[in-house]
């Protein structure tokens, strides 16, 4: 049967990761192929890579980091931040990167999905929704969660599946680094109105939230970020609660 | 020895050839090109495939000769070749995803897509899914049963003549996710993104 997936995500600026595990070992605590290696050999299912940074001359940074990991890592490499064209697709994909997330760019011109999904195929490519609860509904936000767009997140979730996202990636601003769990309502809502896979983002405390995201969430797919930095959990550690809460998981 | 990576302009192949370099370190020769020559002079052959039926197809077909170039390097010289997800559909007669487009023809049978049982089912199928070997089959050599492997697909390869099929992986049904015919060898998951497992199948497929 199919397993849920465990994908941890690295915060990358200027070609370095921000936090990070940081366990004594690591030679280089800012290096993100040694830590998508360790993530790697640890029993991830996939890789994300979230790339923030802010400078456009430094923007560069990132081709080289993917193109190193895609060299050591051999599960799936996902890589988000600041993907804006076809181009920035194209290159990151010949960098070695599997699928890409695109956010800001699927809000403001849709082209950019319904063209790139055409072009490199659905497979590759993860439609990130940043969405914000207003009364009773979530609204889109871009820009790293700066600009609200004002659009209803579950008609756009589903939108986005028609322009040809194979994925997507709802985070949760509300609760992203509240470390109190996902926004379950907003996941299981966007995974019942859409046919392909969710990733669940935001807020992850400790591995309950993990379960809580797929049991109660319908997410396909967790994402997380802190609860691995400073090695606080392991992704071992985290397969292993799942797979004690009845939940399917490659071990 | 060298292997030679059918680059036909066709989806993003670049982690196929990270992990055929990386399982053939200095001792085979990976390349990657669509000259007719160079494929015609290799000892395997790797056809990856991502993207529709459709648009691989149409992809195979823009390069001159390339088809009628892999036609007598599969069926004619019978030399090994592994197809991976698209490129293991293009096995196929036919092929549903888009619109009817015809495949290679080297494994009789069809590509269509998969019964999500009325959205019980999401697709695409994306993750890791345990296979089972229903026949022995070279590239599975030291591969346990029921390995997880990386899938990514929304169609499925329904082949005539079952006898091809060397495991199916379980998702709304049993779903062909890997054959052997002769010298072909197909595979509908990733082993370029199955971690160490999937290495040894590439591993596999370059020790033939």
């Amino acid at each position: 049967m199919l397993k849920n997936r465990i994908i941890p995500c690295l915060d990358v600026k200027n070609g370095r990761v921000v936090k990070g595990i940081n366990f004594v070992s690591l030679k280089d605590a800012g290096d993100p192929v040694e830590q998508a290696e360790i993530y790697s050999d640890g029993g991830a299912d996939e890789i994300c890579f979230l790339d923030i940074t802010a400078s456009n001359e430094n923007r560069d940074t990132i081709y080289d980091v993917v193109e190193k990991t895609s060299k050591k890592c051999f599960v799936p490499l996902t890589v988000g931040g600041g993907v804006r064209s076809i181009e920035d697709i194209n290159k990151l994909l010949n960098c070695g990167a599997d699928k890409v997330s695109i956010n800001t760019a699927a809000v403001e011109n849709p082209k950019v999905v319904i063209d790139s999904s055409k072009k490199f195929g659905s497979q590759c490519i993860v439609v990130a929704i940043d969405a914000k609860k207003n009364g009773d509904k979530w609204e889109v936000f871009t820009h790293g969660g700066r600009n609200n767009s004002g659009i209803d997140a579950l008609e756009y979730a589903e939108q986005m599946e028609k322009n040809g996202a194979g994925e997507l990636l709802v985070t949760s601003m509300d609760r992203d680094g509240t470390q109190v769990g996902y926004d379950i309502d907003l996941m299981s809502k966007i995974s019942s109105k859409v046919n392909i896979p969710v990733i669940a983002s935001g807020g992850v405390g400790n591995l309950d939230h993990l379960v809580d995201g797929i049991k109660l969430g319908k997410a396909s797919a967790v994402l997380a970020a802190s609860i691995f930095h400073y090695g606080k959990h392991s992704v071992k550690e985290a397969k292993d609660y799942l797979d004690s809460k009845g939940i399917p998981v490659r071990i | 020895m060298n292997v030679t990576i059918v680059d036909y302009k066709s989806g993003n192949i670049s982690s196929v050839i990270n992990s055929f370099k990386e399982v053939a370190k200095d001792k085979v020769t990976i390349g990657v090109t669509s000259d007719l020559n160079k494929i015609k002079s290799s000892d395997k052959v790797v056809l990856p495939g991502q993207g529709s039926f459709k648009s691989c197809v149409d992809a195979l077909n823009k390069i001159k000769g390339l088809t009628d170039t892999l036609n007598e390097f599969a069926i004619a010289n019978k030399k090994p070749l592994l197809g991976i997800c698209v490129g293991l559909q293009m096995f196929a007669d036919i092929g549903y995803e888009e619109t009817e487009t015809k495949g290679l023809g080297w494994i009789s049978g069809k590509v269509s897509k998969i019964d999500n049982q009325n959205g019980k089912f999401k697709l695409p199928h994306i993750g890791w899914n345990q296979i089972n070997i229903v026949k022995d089959s070279k590239i599975f050599k030291d591969i346990e049963n029921n390995s997880h492997m990386y899938f990514v697909h929304s169609y499925e390869f329904v082949p005539e003549d079952k006898n091809v099929i060397s495991a199916t992986t379980d998702y709304s049904s049993n779903i062909v996710c890997s054959v052997e015919k002769e010298n072909i060898f197909g595979t509908q998951f990733h082993p370029e993104k199955s971690d160490r497992i999937g290495l040894k199948i590439i591993d596999n497929f370059i020790n033939l």
